[in-house]
């Protein structure tokens, strides 16, 4: 199967719910214009990312009305955003949804909280847990915001679920300008999305909003990655753009004939070392 | 200092630093509902590198500056601020400090060059913010990030600013990007100085060179080296031990007033908001 991909790297003001929907729905419809069957937006695309005291502010329930018209977008493209969720029981978590044919088909709630350097998350949000692959009328995905990606076996075991294309929402700072080589946080990244690809034989999406909150750049760069790790598209640096790539599975399939990674990963084995290193800890007390 | 020191981690991109700084000031300037800035032009390289960002992130008819000499002030720093601003082609005017600042040390005549160098510092400041308010232009700050670690200016002087593109900046490398945005040359080359008084630089009132303390600042605030890995690297104990009290004795001027807390919710401390906040 083939299909279509756009990257909206939007630029949303922070904590103004209303104006970005707008921002979403217009790129959702210059994403159709477009072509894409599948639209990609950036971590918490609906509110903006230092968010510190507004996080209940701007918080969604899942079944509210600025969902459900992203549910009725979704009747003509699917859409993966990023927001703020309201949980029944007043938690706050950073929530990327998959929408599709009208219905929510997924929802992936941040697991890896950053709250180091300029990171303050956790004091605001609470961690998802759990990573679990899903259906689409375009295969197996997996879904990750931002910090997860770091985390090795976030990828893995959307790999290990079965997905074959890893959504990553982010809104990644920009920083380090050291190098004659472009912004460190972007080079980063690239190494980091082109290295899953590949040790997990999947295509990476990845969405990076643009913009600038209090003096912090967020630079932008999306990137459709092949399963071979090669880049498909990459949007530029640190300005608006809409990038759209077309994802076909013969490249999935001729990867995974070629370096058939996945088949011969041994899950008994990872699983029973992972225990017993687990084990080990309890016994020794050792964190 | 000794020889071996490294030098390579102050080397700035100084393109794409340009770009995020233009980026910075387009954005932070418009999306508050302005397109105009303000910023006092001293005849030095910070404010003038400032000048060049904010010509080219806002357009020149869009940028205001306002040159504020003192008597005392070197008559070549007012003739490179006018050479900054021409260059650009920016709007400028003259602002002469000493009636303001003459008639208050009338009534303090034993006042000490600090309390002077301060003051007008601070009036500078009012006639840049009165002019912010008079034409819906945010003020720019030109401080560098040597001077706020050390403390090495005027608290609600020269460190009051709406906004400030180069605070990140250590000076080696406010010279780098000076040469990037083609900033005079003479302006570039003269050496640093406050200018209040005759023959006075930034380095010999320091005791040390920019290019040493921005290496230890490098080494001890961006790479958080130790003390111990700070003397393998070649630096003096001393002179660690010097820089590292100036940056911890002039925290106080980088933070806000400090706020006796009473209430559940406490102004920047449990009651924590983005400046951008709706933006």
């Amino acid at each position: 199967m083939e299909f279509i991909v756009a990257l909206a790297q939007i630029r949303p003001k922070l904590g103004c719910v209303s104006d970005n929907l707008a921002i979403i729905e217009a790129s959702v419809a210059q994403a159709v214009e477009s072509g894409a069957d599948l639209v990609v937006f950036p971590e918490l695309s609906v509110t903006g990312y230092f968010l510190k005291d507004l996080v209940p502010e701007v918080a969604l329930r899942i079944d509210s009305p600025e969902i459900a018209k992203l549910r009725v977008l979704s009747r003509r493209i699917s859409i993966a955003v990023g927001l703020v969720e309201e949980s029944a029981d007043c938690r706050f978590f950073n929530t990327a949804i998959y929408l599709e044919e009208g219905e929510i088909k997924h929802r992936h709630r941040k697991v890896y909280l950053p709250t180091y350097g300029l990171f303050d998350e956790q004091r605001y949000l609470a961690c998802g847990d759990r990573f679990r692959a899903f259906d689409t009328r375009f295969g197996r995905f997996g879904m990750l915001v931002c910090e997860d990606m770091w985390h090795l076996s976030a990828g893995y075991t959307l790999a290990m679920d079965g997905a074959t294309t890893i959504l990553c929402l982010s809104s990644s700072p920009g920083r380090g300008v050291a190098s004659n080589d472009g912004l460190g946080s972007a080079r980063a990244w690239q190494r980091l999305t082109s290295t899953t690809a590949m040790f997990l034989s999947c295509r990476v999406l990845f969405c990076n909003r643009v913009g600038f909150e209090d003096g912090v750049n967020f630079w932008g760069g999306s990137e459709i990655l092949t399963p071979s790790g090669d880049s498909a598209v990459r949007a530029k640096l640190l300005e608006e753009e809409l990038v759209t790539a077309r994802v076909d599975d013969g490249e999935l399939r001729r990867e995974r004939i070629f370096a058939p990674l996945l088949r011969d990963e041994n899950l008994d084995l990872t699983i029973r070392e992972l225990r017993r290193i687990e084990k080990e800890r309890r016994s020794a007390h050792v964190w | 200092m000794s020889g071996n020191v490294g030098s390579l981690g102050l080397a700035i991109n100084a393109a794409l630093v340009r770009r995020i700084l233009v980026g910075f000031l387009a954005e932070e300037v418009h999306k508050v509902g302005l397109k105009r800035a303000v910023l006092g032009l001293s005849g030095g390289i910070d404010s003038a590198l400032v000048a060049y960002l904010a010509a080219e992130a806002l357009g020149a008819e869009n940028v205001q500056a306002i040159i504020m000499p003192y008597k005392q002030s070197n008559p070549e720093s007012e003739a490179h601020a006018r050479l900054v601003a021409e260059r650009l082609g920016i709007e400028h005017c003259v602002i002469g400090i000493t009636p303001m600042v003459d008639a208050y040390f009338e009534l303090f005549p034993d006042a000490d060059s600090m309390r002077r160098g301060n003051k007008m510092a601070r009036e500078r400041m009012t006639i840049l913010f009165d002019h912010s308010a008079a034409r819906s232009a945010l003020v720019l700050g030109t401080s560098n990030k040597t001077e706020l670690l050390l403390g090495y200016g005027t608290l609600y002087g020269d460190m009051a600013s709406a906004l400030n593109p180069i605070g990140d900046l250590y000076k080696t490398q406010i010279w780098q990007l000076s040469e990037e945005m083609e900033v005079p040359r003479e302006v570039i080359d003269k050496k640093p100085s406050a200018d209040l008084w005759a023959g006075q630089t930034d380095e010999q009132e320091l005791g040390f060179t920019y290019k040493a303390v921005d290496e230890l600042l490098y080494q001890m605030v961006d790479l958080r080296k130790s003390r111990a890995e700070l003397l393998a690297a070649g630096f003096e104990a001393a002179f660690i031990e010097k820089i590292y009290a100036k940056v911890q004795n002039s925290h106080f001027k980088r933070r806000l007033p400090v706020i006796a807390k009473v209430s559940n919710r406490t102004i920047d401390r449990d009651f924590r908001y983005s400046r951008d906040w709706g933006k």
